[in-house]
């Protein structure tokens, strides 16, 4: 860990201990908000931007993290009736939350690594509709184990847990690993199996190991994600976690340039920030104005700049390393 | 579990599997030339159906007339989209094919919602097609009759057309490679906008079926079909005709059962088992029941 990361680090502990204690109620979640959505698009950069898988079931990892985390750290007087069919062992135990996020994490890496090791073997089109399969399985699975997660009508009465710090330290902490990822040997192995995964084979490159640990680290920051949105909005529905969000993520992710930290970062930013400020528009008739502004928008960005705001470049502050990395 | 019982729920199969097909080929068929994963799609026989609500209640009296304008209605709105939000990324990325057909989706959902309505609404049925009727003890539902009809007659039409004609075989040789087409002298944008043309106008024939068979349409009824469309298309063998056609009817008969033969507590689990189907197909055969395997080359 170097110098920057530190200065990064405290900048950010600044800013948010500034906004705790300043800021609007309205502001402050807006800000939480774009955390999660800045370490979303970061964490599946490193399956879609580094790799050459291009997955399309995020939403389904955040969805076990929330759901996770959510049954396991619900209060201790909700519990009988809300688990009433089942063992009352389950019923007495209460999990502290950072356990319940780890907890979250095991759960989508097992997940990952379930379905990884069969669709892992899949290429292109094949695997991007494989993942959103998932995506489907899981919502339906959402739905329908309501002793578990009470289905459609939603799981309501979570803890309050999130807060400011826990947002950006996870983000911070998101991009950190990813930027490791990619300025590593591993970053490398990536380069080569993105741009012609025969021939990276061919040069001894693991790449089966190689996507299926992208695959499954990423799936892990999604859970953590997922955990504290379910820990920040109290009530999580199956729909909630499903191609809306995909969707908006992987728009991020590419409008600020695949494969770029910095554009992920940027793109989230961006497309977080738009429909919130265009929302004044929408009274009455208008609503959801600001939805068909911003798939405009992306047509417009996929058209006149199909690489992305930054491409594959990263902005970065000082003496910027050989990375070796940019096509 | 008796024979009756058996061939009531092959008739339902049949029926929702001809949807699956009308859809899958349609497709399928902007997939075999752009490899496009068209998200766009089940939106189109949304908004068709959507529009079918209004035109009905306002302009068109004739059932015949109201499906024929329909169709058109979905066919041209599948060339607009085409030319503003497809031809200008000839040559990108598939990645950004497929982000833009998801912008194309929103714009269609965020549009039918500001334009027409939010709520699901009632989709006028005409006395024939929603008639049951009794053949050899089975219940079928007229329109189901007329989806399995139209659905046969496309596939089989659409097949023929991309087989012999000079536009069809123009057609297959821009997805076969689009470059080496060209030097061929053929112009791929009239190819490539006439399959929009006819899967769109296909999305809007499933529209309307949907609607009667369904009595109810919403803004959002078009996602999931759209999503198991693929999945047909895939499971047949995505790009060919034939193959989508197949596709949709081992998806429409392997959903209804499951429904049907296993106990009630499972049907909620339907879209699991469809899309854990996909799995299967693509671990095992990922060129599908038809398809040709393409191997890997540096």
């Amino acid at each position: 860990m170097n110098w920057k990361w530190l200065l990064v680090v405290v900048a950010l502990f600044i800013i948010c201990f500034w906004a705790d204690v300043s800021w609007n109620g309205y502001a402050l979640r807006l800000f939480m908000f774009l955390g999660l959505y800045v370490a979303l698009s970061v964490s599946l950069n490193l399956v879609n931007g580094l790799t050459d898988i291009f997955s399309l079931g995020h939403a389904a990892f955040m969805a076990l993290g929330a759901y996770t985390s959510a049954v396991l750290t619900l209060p201790l007087e909700r519990r009988p009736s809300t688990f009433s069919t089942l063992a009352t062992w389950f019923q007495e135990m209460v999990v502290p939350f950072p356990l319940a996020l780890l907890a979250g994490a095991s759960v989508a890496i097992v997940a990952a690594l379930l379905i990884g090791v069969p669709l892992l073997r899949l290429r292109g089109h094949y695997l991007s509709v494989g993942t959103l399969a998932l995506l489907v399985i899981v919502e339906t699975l959402t739905r329908n184990m309501a002793f578990l997660t009470k289905g459609a009508r939603g799981f309501n009465g979570i803890p309050t847990y999130t807060n400011v710090f826990w947002v950006w330290g996870v983000a911070v902490l998101c991009i950190y690993i990813v930027v490791r990822f990619k300025v590593s040997s591993f970053g490398l192995a990536f380069n080569a199996l993105r741009q012609d995964d025969v021939a990276a084979e061919a040069t001894g490159i693991p790449t089966a190991k190689y996507r299926l640990l992208s695959f499954v680290v990423s799936a892990a920051m999604a859970a953590v994600v997922g955990g504290l949105w379910a820990h920040l909005v109290r009530v999580i529905q199956p729909n909630v976690f499903s191609y809306n969000i995909t969707f908006l993520v992987v728009a991020m992710l590419v409008i600020g340039g695949l494969g770029s930290i910095s554009g992920s970062v940027i793109g989230a930013a961006v497309l977080f920030i738009i429909p919130e400020a265009l929302r004044f528009l929408e009274t009455g008739r208008l609503f959801g104005l600001s939805q068909l502004i911003l798939a405009l928008l992306l047509i417009v960005v996929m058209v006149f700049r199909p690489q992305g705001l930054l491409g594959r470049k990263e902005i970065s502050f000082g003496k910027q390393r050989a990375t070796s990395n940019e096509q | 579990m008796n024979v009756d019982y058996f061939f009531q729920q092959l008739v339902n199969g049949l029926a929702i599997g001809s949807l699956y097909a009308l859809v899958a080929v349609g497709l399928s068929m902007v997939y075999g030339i752009l490899r496009l994963i068209n998200f766009a799609h089940g939106d189109l026989m949304m908004v068709a159906a959507m529009s079918g609500v209004t035109l009905l209640l306002f302009l068109v009296k004739s059932p015949f007339i109201l499906f024929i304008a329909i169709a058109l209605l979905a066919g041209l709105l599948g060339l607009v989209f085409e030319r503003i939000a497809y031809r200008p990324l000839r040559g990108a990325p598939e990645v950004n094919l497929l982000i833009t057909s998801f912008a194309v989706s929103s714009i269609l959902q965020t549009g039918t919602v500001m334009a027409i309505t939010a709520q699901p609404r009632r989709f006028e049925t005409v006395p024939v097609l929603s008639k049951l009727y009794d053949v050899a003890g089975l219940q079928i539902r007229g329109a189901d009759i007329a989806t399995f009809i139209i659905a046969v007659l496309s596939a089989l039409a659409l097949t023929w057309f991309t087989r012999t004609s000079r536009t069809g075989i123009a057609m297959r040789a821009v997805s076969e490679n689009l470059q080496v087409s060209m030097l061929m002298g053929i112009n791929p944008s009239r190819p490539i906008a006439l399959a929009f043309f006819i899967g769109s106008l296909l999305a809007g024939v499933a529209g309307v079926l949907w609607g009667w068979k369904y009595g109810q349409v919403d803004p959002t009824m078009g996602f999931l079909p759209g999503l198991k469309a693929f999945v047909a298309a895939v499971i047949g063998g995505i790009g060919s005709i034939p193959g989508a056609f197949v596709g949709g009817y081992v998806l429409g008969l392997a959903e209804v059962f499951f429904i049907g033969f296993l106990p009630p507590s499972f049907s909620g689990y339907r879209d699991v088992f469809v899309f854990a189907l996909l799995f299967i197909v693509l671990l095992v055969r990922p060129q599908g029941i038809l398809g040709a395997a393409k191997g890997r080359r540096a």
